[in-house]
């Protein structure tokens, strides 16, 4: 830093001096490296996620359709999104969607991070890389898999399950266990992502809490209550705001296993804007609700970088 | 130098005592076992169906293993669906845009962690800021310049819209950041320029980064669905995802048993990738956790 600052104040020095090619003559060539290596992305950051970004919250407050001019609105589209009873559907299911996703992955995530962690179990390498596969795999790819495991005819699992007198039925056009469905499927895809990141938090912990838990005759339950979970907190943390972020941005598996049925049971705020923007062509409404998504999932990310802002300063110290 | 590429936490290691007779071990290794196939079952109900002719996919009651194996579903799936373009075409959208993003990410990382300049860090915080920003939420104006540009149902409109990225910036930059400059410094005493100290003193170091940053960006843009659903309406210019889903979804043309068959075939490429690199990929994405 301190050098940087005294390249600034040397004074201009002819090209060619010290052969133009050394740091240290700031001028117009410096300048021009500096641009070099920082145009091509930021280009692209600019015409493709800034500009894109006014353009949604000016697009919000019109009636574009991608036809003729688009009309000024002022806040109708907004109006609608917390007044349409459709809309608000959307959003309760995309809430609901969350509320089961997240305790779900984390709780088995982090049953699985323990076991695996556990110096007990031979091949923990193994067993790692086996259940992270899912995670490899695209959503759309999971859910084909599952249809066919749940199919009502034919499927393995309905089969196996009705052996044991557990009758499902058509799950996906079932109204109320179409949603936990295709979360169950997002469960899937994800826990081995969510496994990873409770394994590295776990192996941080150091040895040494254990061995004094277990010196003052704390068992594994207690164990795990008073030092595990305490010092996985911001693991956990991080965790629950990635789970959350995934679980608004919810489309592929709904797409491809219910397309929003049985009866909107499953349609969730990805889904209406695809709906609205890329088949209606509803465009100013559809860019009204990404502008909700946009904001609802920057406060879940200020709320996780101001927790991890503290607990950096909490390090440093 | 804990880095992205080899962070330190998550090495396996016992640390505990290990008890080689402990006969609890092998009970609760094949308990565990148990609870990994459980959850592994879709994967193995592709694995199975695909090679199940088609009057065992749909035979009451089902079963796991099929009684006569085929390879008839992957013939089908190159007969019945335009299998081998939508192959081509995800491995040139994603691998378009791993290529484009790695060059370009590491080209801005390389000025951020190394060219100090008035406005770096604000630039910096500019860009992890944007990283919160989901793809969903600016769609519609990205659809709609890629249109403008005449780019819709073209590679170019596929890969241009993510040719860089905000995460991969700032994970290489995080990597850059944590080499020793001494390395570089010493090539720029030599008279190295800039652009010779990132090419053959930095990049160099930072082959295992960008490793993991490829593979990151290519399983993503492999396995995303709803990017080429909306930029693709031709079908020939499909992804295997998008592909895949149009042709074979609920209530599709295409017989189950070889949408099974197209789904291995889709997850053989980054199975194969993730084998190779594994234990150094898992390792990088446990750490996006704890920086």
């Amino acid at each position: 830093m301190t050098t940087a600052r005294l390249q600034r104040t040397r004074p201009f020095r002819p090209h060619g001096q010290l052969g133009g090619r050394t740091p240290l003559n700031g001028t117009f060539k410096r300048r021009a490296t500096i641009v070099g290596f920082l145009a091509p992305a930021l280009v692209i950051l600019a015409a493709f996620v800034g500009w894109p970004m006014i353009s949604a919250l000016r697009l919000s407050f019109t009636d574009a359709s991608g036809f003729g001019t688009p009309t000024f609105v002022g806040l109708d589209n907004y109006t609608r999104i917390f007044t349409d009873p459709e809309i608000l559907h959307s959003m309760g299911n995309t809430a609901y969607y969350a509320v089961m996703f997240t305790p779900v992955s984390i709780a088995v995530a982090l049953m699985l991070a323990l076991a695996i962690n556990s110096p007990r179990l031979p091949f923990r390498s193994f067993f790692r890389s086996t259940l992270f596969l899912p995670f490899i795999i695209s959503l759309a790819v999971a859910a084909f898999a599952w249809s066919y495991l749940l199919d009502p005819q034919i499927g393995l699992l309905n089969y196996w399950l009705a052996a044991v007198g557990i009758h499902l039925g058509n799950v996906l056009q079932d109204p109320v266990l179409a949603m936990p469905t295709v979360v169950l499927v997002a469960v899937w895809k994800n826990f081995g992502f969510y496994m990873v990141i409770f394994l590295a938090g776990l192996q941080e912990i150091p040895t040494s809490l254990y061995e004094a838990a277990q010196l003052d005759g704390a068992n594994g339950w207690r164990r795990f209550t008073n030092v595990t979970f305490p010092m996985l907190s911001n693991t956990m943390a991080f965790v629950v705001v990635v789970a959350l972020i995934a679980a608004l941005q919810a489309f592929d598996q709904i797409y491809v296993l219910t397309g929003g049925g049985p009866y909107r049971s499953t349609e969730t705020i990805v889904m209406q804007i695809y709906q609205s923007g890329f088949k209606d062509l509803d465009l100013g409404f559809a860019s009204a609700l990404s502008y909700v998504l946009l904001i609802v999932t920057l406060l879940l990310s200020l709320v996780q970088f101001l927790f991890f802002g503290r607990r950096g300063e909490a390090n440093n110290s | 130098m804990t880095t992205f590429g080899q962070p330190k936490a998550l090495t396996l290691s016992g640390t505990h005592t290990r008890r080689r007779g402990d006969p609890m071990r092998w009970a609760y290794f094949a308990g565990f076992l148990i609870v990994t196939l459980a959850l592994m079952l879709p994967v193995i109900i592709i694995v199975l169906t695909a090679f199940k002719p088609a009057s065992e996919v749909n035979a009451y009651p089902p079963t796991l293993l099929p009684h006569q194996w085929t390879l008839d579903n992957f013939a089908a799936i190159f007969s019945q669906l335009p299998f081998g373009r939508l192959l081509g075409n995800s491995f040139a959208f994603a691998g378009g845009v791993t290529i484009f993003a790695l060059v370009f990410d590491s080209l801005a990382a390389y000025a951020l962690a190394r060219l100090d300049f008035r406005g770096s860090r604000v630039l910096l915080i500019v860009i992890v800021a944007s990283l919160m920003i989901p793809f969903q939420a600016t769609l519609i104006p990205i659809y709609q310049l890629v249109s403008q540009l005449g780019w819709v149902n073209t590679f170019a409109g596929l890969i241009a819209p993510r040719a860089a990225d905000a995460f991969g910036i700032f994970f290489l930059r995080q990597f850059f950041v944590s080499l020793p400059r001494d390395l570089d410094n010493a090539a720029r005493i030599d008279g190295a320029s800039e652009w010779r100290v990132f090419r053959s003193v930095v990049l160099p170091n930072a082959v295992p980064a960008l490793l993991t940053l490829g593979i990151f960006t290519f399983v993503n843009n492999w396995n995303d669905l709803l990017w080429p659903l909306v930029f693709t309406t031709d079908q020939n210019m499909g992804t295997v995802t998008s592909g895949l889903t149009l042709l074979t979804g609920p209530g599709g043309i295409i017989p189950q048993g070889v949408m099974m068959a197209g789904a291995l075939v889709a997850v053989l490429p980054l199975a194969i990738m993730f084998l190779l690199v594994q234990r150094r990929f898992i390792e990088s994405v446990a750490s996006t956790g704890l920086k």
